[in-house]
């Protein structure tokens, strides 16, 4: 059953404030979520005042700012800084995103920052994706053929059949488009959730893949697939532009088509 | 990685912005909920016919009362509105308008729908 309040111990209570430097012209206010799980204690809401002026354009700036010049503790995941590694998803002003490629004047007013959506916090911004990953494994996100490969070369595709990957090739599996579904956060123990699910896609429609009927097979349940209501909320946030939400109905036609 | 105490867990319902898409959705389900119950009141007003003109009598002063017909109305819409998204719904399992732009077209013309009909019953009924 889905619990629509957070457990006691996820309650988040007011935090620190920390001061914008004197003489800062253009202040912003950050509210980040901390949690620091050595103290035991719930997680919390830490504002940092910021001068614009003085920091770059986009959050992930603002994030290393106050990592690097006020408070070293604050802990997120980073790497590539261009939306491509998928490490900065998190909840950015109501929505999930990547911190790298969100411009900080995007948003009007405060700004409040938290982990991804109904995860479990491992500490401060980052959430634990093992769950997230498993479901992935699940979905045996590689090749599966039958027949031998060609001895002189790779197996062959027609642009018209790799033109059928675009839109699905180019997910990252930053998780904000899993973590914005609410059937994913009441059901996430047995639903895949839309990345993994656009990612199923992605190998069902290979042309080179040979194990289409067993995919699809795995998805023939009432939950792994057919918790997905087309609210959409996958679609509005994909930092990348994608449609999970089609991919998903594009799947469900599939499981029809085959009977 | 053991720790001493149970992980939070991150806020949802208490930080994620309402949108077109999850409003429209809730909305779905909450007008099929309000429809189910809705409808007992309606077979309520229906069998009472059966009861007599006594019981029928009693029946139509409770649903025709100004309380009455304001629950009915919201029924009405309720229905109209679980109509329009439901062929909406039947759209996207077809396999057309799942792309953002037509979703939020698709979303405004059906709440204008079910305002439309609901009006529209109330001004022929």
């Amino acid at each position: 059953m889905a619990e629509f309040t957070l457990p006691a111990n996820s309650v988040v209570k007011s935090g620190k404030t920390w001061p914008a430097p004197t003489g800062a012209t253009r202040v912003k206010n950050f509210r980040i979520y901390r949690y620091d799980p050595s103290t035991g204690e719930n997680p919390r809401w830490d504002t940092y005042q910021i001068d614009l002026d003085q920091c770059g354009p986009m959050v992930l700036d603002a994030l290393l700012k106050i990592k690097n010049e006020i408070d070293p503790s604050l802990t997120f995941r980073r790497s590539c800084r261009e939306g491509i590694c998928g490490s900065c998803s998190m909840n950015i002003g109501g929505t999930n995103t990547l911190a790298c490629i969100k411009a900080i004047d995007a948003f009007e007013g405060d700004l409040q920052i938290s982990p991804l959506p109904h995860m479990e916090v491992v500490k401060d911004l980052v959430p634990d994706l093992t769950h997230f990953y498993a479901q992935y494994a699940s979905i045996k996100p590689w090749m599966q053929t039958q027949t031998p490969a060609p001895p002189d070369r790779e197996r062959l595709q027609s642009p018209e059949d790799r033109k059928k990957l675009d839109g699905l090739y180019e997910c990252i599996l930053c998780a904000s488009c899993s973590t914005s579904c609410p059937s994913y956060w009441w059901n996430s123990d047995r639903y895949l959730g839309p990345a993994v699910l656009l990612q199923a896609n992605r190998w069902v429609v290979d042309s080179r893949d040979e194990a289409t009927g067993e995919r699809l097979d795995n998805l023939e349940d009432p939950f792994r697939l057919y918790r997905c209501h087309t609210i959409m909320n996958c679609t509005n946030t994909c930092p990348k532009g994608l449609n999970p939400a089609k991919a998903i109905a594009e799947l469900k036609q599939k499981m029809i088509e085959r009977r | 990685m053991k720790t001493a105490n149970k992980r939070p867990l991150s806020p949802h319902l208490q930080v994620y912005k309402p949108q077109l898409t999850s409003v429209l959705s809730i909305l779905h389900r909450a007008t099929g909920a309000a429809l189910a119950v809705g409808t007992l009141l309606v077979t309520y007003w229906l069998t009472s016919i059966a009861g007599g003109e006594e019981s029928f009598n009693s029946a139509n002063a409770i649903l025709g009362s100004w309380f009455g017909r304001l629950v009915l109305f919201f029924w009405s819409w309720a229905l109209f509105y679980h109509l329009s998204n439901g062929i909406r719904h039947l759209m996207w399992d077809s396999g057309f308008g799942l792309d953002l732009p037509t979703v939020y077209k698709s979303g405004k013309i059906m709440v204008g729908a079910s305002l439309a009909l609901t009006i529209l019953l109330w001004l022929v009924a």
